[in-house]
């Protein structure tokens, strides 16, 4: 089983690294009004319960993978 | 002869200031205890230092994987046993990602590496890491991070400055972004104390500065302290 999981700077949460992408861009030649940069984690998992995998997956986010103080997460399942 | 408390300076894969800060310690009247990061127990010790560096990279957010080290939770039993801890740097980073300090560290708002004497103001010398210091006195410690932009959500700030845990402010210039200037803080309960600037780099008045003397002596004589009652 694989699983996607997205974290992002909460909004609101200065992201002084998206404001460095967007300004980059602006010089590249397409002004945007907003860059936000998070990231990708890839996992791979052993088969089984997808529910489970997710509740699993949704309390390493809470304790590793993410900070919640300042990031959000979303997780992608797939079988 | 006056003792010396013994003092663990825990070492990651990646720190890089645990031997100035074992000096600095010893220089402040400290035996200083070297912790490799896998042992599961701390050796006789009645302080605690987390020094500066960039364990395990900074991989994934500075601190988080350290927080995991086998010795992070000696020193959690530690501190829940009331004895005194002082992260630096990247050792602030590793206490506010195990939860022992409040708030977060995040990439500098100039995202850009600073590495300077800075300027901050003692908030409070009524704890065991400010009380060789003035009220309102100011330090000139020097900063060197890339991650030290300290941030809480705004009902917590509340909380904190209502307690007098923001224990260090930058004056004149904020080097980092940190919300409300805060360049150190301190747990409720008062023994864990966690900052940015690094005062084991300034406890030699023949490199610029020693006020971090201070700072490192509150932590020796917190020690001392329990040295004299066995625990």
């Amino acid at each position: 089983m694989k699983a996607t999981v997205l974290v992002r700077p909460k909004e609101g949460i200065l992201d002084p690294q998206g404001e460095a992408v967007r300004s980059a861009l602006g010089h590249l030649g397409l002004p945007v009004e907003g860059a936000r940069v998070g990231r990708v984690i890839d996992l791979e998992l052993p088969a089984g319960d997808a529910e489970e995998a997710r509740s699993r997956i949704e309390q390493a986010c809470e304790q590793l993978l993410a900070n919640p103080l300042i990031e959000s997460y979303e997780i992608e399942l797939e079988a | 002869m006056e003792s010396r408390p013994r003092i663990a300076v825990l070492v990651f894969p990646g720190s890089n200031d645990d031997r100035d800060a074992a000096w600095a310690l010893g220089a402040v009247g400290a035996e200083p205890v070297t912790v490799w990061h896998a042992e599961p127990e701390l050796p006789d010790v009645q302080g605690v230092l987390l020094p500066g560096g960039f364990s395990y990279g900074d991989y994934l957010r500075c601190g988080a994987i350290a927080r995991f080290a086998p010795a992070m939770g000696a020193v959690a039993r530690f501190a829940a046993d009331g004895g005194p801890v002082l992260g630096i740097c990247n050792g602030f980073q590793i206490l506010c990602e195990a939860g022992l300090l409040p708030g977060v560290l995040r990439p500098n708002a100039s995202l850009a590496f600073v590495c300077r004497d800075a300027k901050v103001r003692v908030t409070r010398t009524d704890t065991v890491f400010t009380s060789r210091c003035e009220p309102g006195q100011e330090l000139t410690i020097p900063v060197k991070c890339g991650e030290g932009a300290w941030y809480v959500d705004a009902g917590k700030l509340l909380e904190l400055r209502q307690r007098g845990q923001l224990l260090l402010t930058y004056v004149d210039e904020n080097p980092t972004g940190a919300l409300e200037d805060v360049a150190g803080v301190i747990n409720a309960r008062g023994n864990v104390m966690g900052l940015m600037p690094h005062p084991e780099h300034a406890v030699d008045p023949l490199l610029g500065s020693g006020d971090g003397a201070l700072l490192l002596a509150g932590l020796v004589d917190a020690a001392r302290e329990r040295l004299a009652v066995p625990a």
